[in-house]
Formats: structure tokens, sequence, C-alpha cells
């Protein structure tokens, strides 16, 4: 049911261990040579524009560092990104399994169309998002919700463009779930409250918890979404992302990569929680 | 199955619906209404505007070398991965996810500090060579690139340890070549998760705005995209234009959406 875009970006980031069916053999002369080729276009991309990233924010040394990030002004827009990011991943742990529940287990006219809706704010190009909820939330809103550039902005295009990963990951756990145990559990006597918070939530939990990181990590580095809609005033509705491109439009090119690798470093961070969080449950599988 | 009370039902069927209808339905709906309130005179209008155009026309070609990039990017490095043993296999595979997780202004800025012509690691000497990066063609497609690069790769990895070597092997023992074998044993098993691959790739492409807006300058008529466009008619208060440009991305990507899960129950029924 879920569509792929979906899939393929909520997917956690797996381990690609080589299925029992596969004998991974050796490099031949051929493939070296494309590994070769491939490894040198991904550092060449990659890699090494990662690396200049961490040098040039290293190189004003620790103080400097500290410098850039502790101004007023940028101090403030971390506030602001890591709080609405963190307020939104909370209200997505709820909707979202709410969501994965009724695509799941409900049954009514136009849940087809609900799930394809969902994909939407995958497929759309981030600045169209941006646009598309100030036609509902900005000046000329049909209900007179003016929340363009207030802080509810961030939060709306945050809730935006984060909404699909907790749905499209608990998902898939939700239609595999075995009903037996549920059932088993209720003519236990489980009262239906506690069937859900006793068996059905523990085992929704990884997949919660991995949705929450990418929920997490999208609305840290989102940017296209809130050029229109936020305003992006100092102090109050600017985020890390487009304080680091005022940097870089000021010609400040060091505090750009200070700000940007700490943006760096809590994806990277994320990576590494949702792998982790991954092979402990094919551990218990 | 345990059902819940009808009234919890209701009450979940109604918060899900609604949270979905205020985010995401009312609005894209509205900018649809936008782009047709006079009929098609906004659309016609918009689409025969010369930067818009040019806009389109450059979003499109930048997207098709990115794309091309990593279809032939992400097959090699998904057959090398799966079939392949070698030193830093698992690292490489780790890096491989790190694009989809970083910020688009931090891929723009990464890029931006080893190819910019004046002060980057390599942007000097290659523009020296004749090849300006930053602020051209080239950049956009990087940046493009590095944004989609695991797309194609996620979704061809998956399909190539599931089917196993036991044909290839079979393939190579009856005397088939490397390039017999992969053009006609692995390829088309793998055909429908590169084509997935490549229309989600496409719809990436056709959409990246932060990294893009970076690494072009944001040039009128030079290196402006279509997404680039969106924000500047807006800012100019030409919103009819922006909201009718921002329709043909949204149609384009929905598009993109609506293709890949209609091919999608086909493979699995085959």
């Amino acid at each position: 049911m879920s569509s792929a875009s979906a899939t393929a970006v909520a997917r956690p980031a797996r381990l690609r261990r080589p299925g029992s069916g596969v004998r991974p053999t050796s490099l031949t002369p051929t493939s070296s040579l494309s590994l070769g080729i491939a490894v040198t276009w991904f550092s060449l991309l990659v890699l090494i524009p990662l690396s200049a990233l961490v040098v040039t924010a290293a190189g004003g040394g620790w103080d400097a560092y500290a410098r850039a990030l502790t101004n007023g002004q940028t101090w403030a827009a971390i506030q602001l990104t890591v709080g609405q990011a963190l307020l939104v991943t909370g209200v997505n742990v709820v909707i979202g399994t709410v969501i994965a529940w009724v695509l799941v287990r409900d049954q009514f006219f136009g849940k087809r169309v609900l799930d394809v809706v969902i994909d939407i704010p995958f497929a759309l190009p981030t600045i169209v998002a941006g646009l598309v909820l100030l036609s509902l939330y900005g000046v000329n809103s049909p209900i007179g919700l003016h929340w363009a550039n207030t802080e509810r902005a961030v939060l709306l295009a945050f809730a935006f463009v984060t909404l699909p990963f907790v749905v499209r990951t608990v998902q898939p756990v939700l239609e595999e779930l075995d009903h037996d145990v549920e059932e088993a559990a209720a003519s236990l006597g489980a009262s239906r409250l506690t069937t859900f918070r006793r068996v059905i939530l523990p085992s929704l939990v990884p997949a919660i918890a991995a949705g929450a990181a990418l929920s997490f990590a999208r609305a840290i580095s989102e940017y296209g979404s809130l050029v229109l809609l936020s305003g992006n005033l100092p102090f109050r509705t600017e985020v890390v992302s487009v304080r680091v491109l005022s940097f870089i439009e000021g010609g400040n090119t060091a505090a750009a990569a200070a700000l940007a690798s700490l943006m760096l470093a809590v994806a990277l961070l994320v990576i590494v929680a949702l792998d982790l969080v991954q092979r402990r449950v094919a551990r218990r599988g | 199955m345990v059902e819940p009370s009808s009234l919890v039902r209701w009450g979940l069927r109604l918060l899900a619906l609604g949270y979905v209808f205020f985010l995401v339905a009312w609005p894209v709906a509205l900018v649809v209404q936008h782009t047709f309130a006079d009929g098609l005179t906004t659309l016609t209008e918009t689409l025969t505007d010369p930067s818009v155009q040019y806009a389109l026309t450059l979003t499109l070609q930048v997207a098709f070398w990115a794309v091309l990039i990593n279809l032939v990017f992400g097959v090699t490095i998904s057959l090398l991965l799966v079939r392949h043993e070698f030193p830093g296999k698992r690292v490489l595979s780790a890096l491989i996810d790190v694009p989809l997780s970083v910020s688009p202004v931090v891929v723009g800025l990464a890029l931006l500090l080893v190819y910019n012509g004046r002060t980057g690691w390599f942007g000097p000497s290659l523009e020296a060579a004749g090849w300006q990066v930053i602020f051209d063609v080239p950049g956009m497609v990087m940046a493009t690139a590095f944004v989609a690069l695991p797309l194609v790769i996620r979704e061809v990895v998956p399909v190539l340890t599931e089917i196993g070597d036991d044909q290839e092997q079979a393939a190579r023992s009856l005397g088939a070549s490397g390039r017999q074998t992969f053009l006609r044993i692995t390829l088309p098993s793998i055909k429908w998760a590169v084509v997935y691959g490549v229309v989600l790739s496409l719809a990436r492409s056709l959409g990246e705005f932060g990294a893009v807006k970076i690494v072009s300058g944001n040039l009128t008529d030079r290196t402006q995209t279509a997404t680039l466009v969106v924000e500047q008619k807006y800012q100019n208060f030409e919103q009819s234009t922006a909201y009718a440009t921002s329709f043909v991305l949204a149609a384009v990507s929905v598009l993109c959406i609506v293709v890949v899960s209609l091919l999608r129950p086909k493979e699995a029924s085959a």
C-alpha cells in the first residue's frame, strides 16, 4: 500500500548484509576498476566537500568555533530550531502512530486517498511546500489564521515536511503484527488499554523511535519550506539553516561552516542511532 | 484482532483525518484553486513567461544529468556492495546513506568550499583549466546528484540481495562473459528496482532548492531553476506566477508518486 517514495526515504538506514543466497566474491580486475571510479566520484562529490566543511569549521580553533555558535543571533536560531524540532517530533510520535493505526486497522471510505496524501510532503519540492502552507496560514488565510512570520510558521513547516516519517516506519510493523498475541491477551482478561500498552506498543517502539529520529533530523535541516513562510526574522523565526545561508551570503564562511558542522554532526548521530536501533531489532527478531 | 470501542475508533479516525486535512490536503487544494482561479490564463501566461521557460528547461537538464550519474553510480555501487567483498565495505555502505540526512544548505556550503573559483580547494585549478563548477551547471548537477545519491542504491540493493547469485553463477559456468551475465541475467531481475530508483531520484532532483540555491548563485535566466523562480516570483509579488509554477512542479512530483505506486503492485504479483 504505502508508496515507494516514502518507504525509500523513511526506511531507516540499514546495514546491507548479503543474504544467504549470495556468496560475495573478491574483486576481479574489472570490478576493482569500477570500484575505484565509483569511490573517486563519491569522494569528489561527498567525502571531500564534507571534510572541507569540517576543516573550515575547525580552522579558527576551538575559541572561534564556540564564539560563532554562541553569537546571540545564532544561539537564538539554534534554540528555536532545536525546540521546535523536538516539539514536532513529539507531535509526530503521537499523530504518526495514530495515523498508522488508522491506516492499518480501520476501514472507511477514502482510506486509500489518505494513504496517498501522506506521501505528498515527501514528493513536493520544499519551496512549494512553503507556498502551499502560505495559502491556508498566510496573509490571505481563508480561515483567519495568520501564522506566517511567527514561531508557529516554523512548527507548521516542520510538521508538514516530517509528517510521513513516523507513519511510514510504524505502518509496516503494525501490518505484520501477529493478531494471535493480542487475542490471547484479551482472552486472558486484559483490557483493551492494557493490550495496547503491554502487547502492541512494545513491538512498535523501535519503529516509532526510528521515525522520531528521522523527523528530528529532517526538521533540524529544513530550509526550503521556511524561506517564504517564516519571514526569517532574527531572534524570532530564523532557523539554523537560514542563518547558515545568511552567513554564506555575507561572506562569513568560517561561521557558516561552524554552524553547518553542528548540523552535520546531528545528521551523523541520527544515522548511527538508527543503525543501533535496527541492529537491536534484528538481534531480537 | 482486538477491536477498540467504536468511540475510540471514531476519535482516532477523526484525529488522523483532521490533522492531515488541515496540514496537507486543504493547503494543497488551495494552491490548485489559486492556479485555476481564472481558468487556464494564469497557467498559460506562466508557461510562456521567458524566465519560467528558461528555468524549467534548465531544471530538466540538471535533473537529467544528476539522475543519469546517480543511475550509473548507484547500480555499480549496489553490485559491488552485494556481490563482492572488499576492505572498507561496511564503512562505504554506511556513508552512502549520509546524503539523505544532511541538510541541503550543508550540502551547498560543502561543495562551495571545495569548488568555488577563488578560495576553494580545487576551484581555482579547475577554473584555470577552463572548468567553472560553482555558479554554473556542473555545480548544480553535483548538488542535485549529492542530495539524490542514495535513492537508486536503496531500491536496488535489497532486490540484488534477495535474488541471490545462483543464476549469475550458472550463466558464468556456462561460459557467459561478465557483460553478458549483467545484461541478460542481472539487469532484467533488477529492472523494476532501477525504475523506482530513477523515478524517485527524478522527483527529488526536480524539486531541489537549498543546495542548488547556494551553488548556482541564483542568476536570473542563467542559473535559475524552477524552484528558485518560485521563490523570486513570490517575493516580487508575482504570486499567481509563483502559484502556477509551483503547481507544475507539484503535479510532476505527484505524478512520480502515482507512477511508482502503480508500478509497485505489478512487480509483487509478477
